[in-house]
């Protein structure tokens, strides 16, 4: 009881401001440009396909994306060879959650008005690598700290507004997910919760795996990440309960 | 060497391996090399510690005859859930097994449908209605709870149907395998190199046991050795990765009670170990680091000064918590006597990890076998023998501070070690070999087969959760139905990783 009681008054407050930067190794979203040869060679090396190329032009698709960093990694070994400036980085923050048209303008008063609202969130394992799911854990720890802007994780689809699904989806938890967006009350919003779930992408096309999320469910909102951090995961919930707040 | 057996030899050759437990089962799997000629085959691994070996025997079977051999359950209880997932897998049929129901494949698979069979497309798309009979027990007055495969909590999915007498669990069916995602088929054809994005992703808390082991393999077959800065920082993010979950799992097993206190301090400080995390490597999984040949980055001076300082820290939380649980009359007298695994148990199901360590079966791989820098740390396994939740708890507060002492060990060595090379080169051979690490909840082994490309032909994963998933249906039986979070969470068992 009495070491209890110390820690309590030992520990201070942890609860932190919610900041999407990382720490100088951080891999998130890439910047930088480089020659055409270049990234011809990262689109190559790319192993879920995200990275596209147009002449001395790229995309990245950042549902698709699981920031292993083999593209910059490409491009940086090109550069020591050819003795060229680095070409493509990291910078080192999240990489925003990917949000459908009507979530777009949602998102700039997240961060501005972000008491007084309440989501009730029910996680649906769709077949991850269980990474998403320790940092969805994670955001109730008292660092994060999610509780306190109104979102609840609840035992039930029927008790839920949001499913916040991670993982591809396999063949065996296909039905799942159906009926649990099926016992889900109106008007419900579905999250795809990492690169897995957003782009479907990351172990590619085999016979057990179904593809991302919104092959079996309409999808309101895509975080990038694999895993997305805990951070990345508070914003695109407060992005949901605002679009939820456009809905009713 | 493995020795070559035909079908008819196997219960003959599992009672010679096996010595009555002596050396516990670590794999069985199938492989398709029909396309050499030789046929269907099962590769049976045994661990021998004594000499820091593994050998076994592997079946070959004519694909054109009969499928179906003699079941080596009775004789080496572990080999149940390996029989079963070798019949889903290639169609080879053990007689004589006690519980020949699907274990990977779900209903939504047709019943004649073999994925590791060469001649199947990975990305097949058949579809068909297998059975799939839970098992539950009858009699007046029982009555079944059914739970999952979604779950109340956020964990993973998995069904468990509870027959209950009143309060107390008769007895426990669990199907697991809902996210079976055919890992091992989606890599093969894949060089070592490619596949190492989807190796890493097998199961989030295992990334670097899985990565190690497969490197491992990778490394063996083609004849090199990694440079030693990389051994250092190969065993140092295992030590990490082992001090995350752990931490973690301190402020889990208290979730199962409501023990508030402990649950909060557990998240903070398994926090600081996550940020630590991606300082090192770029990703609070560890991901990134290990690469085939070596390790990808360095951990230098200011980093290793900043392990040190939160590493200091995470250790002093972690003794407050161990004196806040014998502190809590309340909360030991929950965890003390419930879920109790025998020590023959545990030898009978080879199971491995916490789960072994705490019912005194010393079974653990960085003192079994050579690898790492482990033989230059004195590693002992740490047991206690009650085999009961409390144990289980124990044991992880035992092996924490161990890895504590060990990760400052590792930095000294760090700084002393005067290479700087952090991977060498390979060129993939054709061959076949065996990795094995110690992860935060046991021994992970990986089996790779390159072909004369150096492609993959066949990877296995047998993770530590693997075989101590059966061992939790024995331990609940007769506790009652609210305990069972509690012996659940005492395990700490992956599902990704057992479905792969």
């Amino acid at each position: 009881m009495f070491k209890v009681l110390e820690r309590i008054f030992k520990d201070k407050l942890a609860t932190e401001q919610i900041s999407l930067a990382g720490s100088d190794r951080y891999r998130g979203p890439i910047e930088g440009t480089a020659e055409a040869s270049t990234l011809e060679l990262c689109s190559n090396v790319c192993p879920v396909k995200a990275f596209a190329v147009n002449g001395d032009k790229y995309t990245i698709d950042y549902k698709k994306c699981i920031f292993c960093g083999r593209c910059v990694e490409a491009c940086a070994q090109k550069a020591i060879t050819e003795g060229q400036n680095p070409g493509l980085s990291h910078k080192h923050i999240d990489a925003m959650p990917y949000l459908i048209e009507a979530g777009q303008e949602a998102l700039q008063d997240v961060l501005k008005e972000k008491l007084g609202r309440s989501l009730h969130v029910r996680h649906l394992d769709a077949g991850s690598c269980n990474a998403c799911d320790f940092e969805m854990g994670a955001t109730g720890n008292p660092y994060y700290d999610l509780a306190r802007y109104g979102v609840h994780f609840v035992a039930s689809p029927r008790h839920a507004d949001l499913l916040m699904v991670t993982g591809v989806v396999t063949r065996n938890l296909e039905m799942a997910l159906k009926m649990s967006y099926e016992a889900m009350p109106e008007p419900r919003l579905v999250m795809a919760c990492g690169a897995c779930a957003a782009g479907g992408e990351t172990y590619g096309d085999t016979y057990a795996i179904v593809g991302a999320a919104d092959q079996v469910v309409p999808v309101d909102l895509y975080v990038p990440g694999c895993p997305p951090r805990p951070s990345a995961m508070i914003v695109a919930l407060l992005a949901a309960a605002d679009m939820l707040k456009k809905r009713i | 060497m493995m020795t070559t057996i035909m079908p008819e030899a196997i219960l003959m050759a599992a009672e010679k391996y096996s010595a009555n437990g002596a050396h516990p089962l670590t794999a069985m799997f199938g492989r398709d090399e029909t396309a050499s000629g030789v046929g269907y085959v099962i590769y049976c691994y045994f661990e021998f510690p004594e000499t820091k070996t593994m050998d076994g025997f592997k079946v070959v079977f004519n694909p054109n005859g009969s499928l179906e051999y003699d079941s080596i359950t009775h004789i080496v209880p572990a080999a149940a859930w390996y029989e079963r997932e070798i019949k889903d897998m290639f169609g080879l049929v053990p007689k004589g097994h006690p519980d020949l129901r699907p274990l990977v494949l779900h209903e939504s698979f047709p019943e004649d449908f073999y994925p590791l069979r060469k001649n199947v497309q990975v990305n097949a798309k058949v579809r068909g209605d297998r059975k799939f009979k839970v098992r539950t027990a009858k009699g007046e007055g029982l009555f079944e709870v059914p739970v999952g495969p979604i779950h109340a909590g956020i964990i993973e999915p998995g069904h468990f149907r509870f027959s209950q007498a009143g309060e107390a669990m008769l007895q426990l069916d669990a199907k697991l395998f809902f996210t079976h995602r055919g890992i091992e088929k989606a890599v093969e054809g894949k060089s070592p190199y490619e596949a190492l994005p989807i190796v890493e992703r097998i199961c989030g808390a295992c990334s670097i046991a899985n990565t190690w082991s497969f490197c491992q393999a990778v490394e063996k077959i083609c004849g090199i050795s990694v440079p030693r800065r990389a051994e250092i920082i190969r065993t140092l993010l295992m030590e990490l990765e082992r001090i995350a979950n752990h931490v973690g799992d301190l402020g889990n097993i208290p979730a199962g009670v409501g023990f508030n206190p402990a649950i909060s301090l557990g998240g903070r400080l398994k926090e600081k170990v996550m940020r630590l995390c991606e300082e090192v490597a770029g990703n609070r999984f560890l991901r990134g680091m290990i690469i085939p040949g070596g390790v990808a980055m360095d951990v230098d001076e200011a980093l290793s000064e900043r392990i040190h300082e939160v590493v200091d820290d995470v250790a002093d939380g972690v003794e407050d918590l161990s004196i806040m649980f014998a502190e809590q009359e309340n909360f030991q007298n929950r965890v003390q006597t419930t879920g109790i695994i025998r020590s023959q148990t545990a030898i009978d199901l080879a199971m491995v990890g916490v789960g072994a360590r705490a019912s005194g079966y010393a079974h653990d791989s960085r003192s079994d076998f050579d690898y790492g820098v482990y033989s230059e740390l004195n590693f002992k396994p740490y047991t206690k023998t009650m085999g009961d939740v409390a144990a289980r708890l124990l044991v992880r507060i035992g092996e924490l501070s161990a890895s504590f002492e060990m990760v400052d060990a590792l930095l000294d060595m760090l700084s002393v070690c005067g290479e700087t090379e952090l991977s060498v080169e390979l060129n993939y051979t054709e061959g076949a070999d065996w990795g094995i690490s110690e992860s935060a909840r046991g021994s992970n082994f990986h089996y790779v087969a390159l072909d004369k490309d150096g492609r993959i032909d066949r990877l296995f994963v047998r993770s530590a959760s693997y075989p101590n998933w059966p061992a939790l249906t024995v331990a609940v039986q007769g506790d009652i139905i609210p305990d069972f979070p509690l012996i659940n969470k005492s395990f700490e068992l992956c599902y990704a990783c057992i479905d792969r």
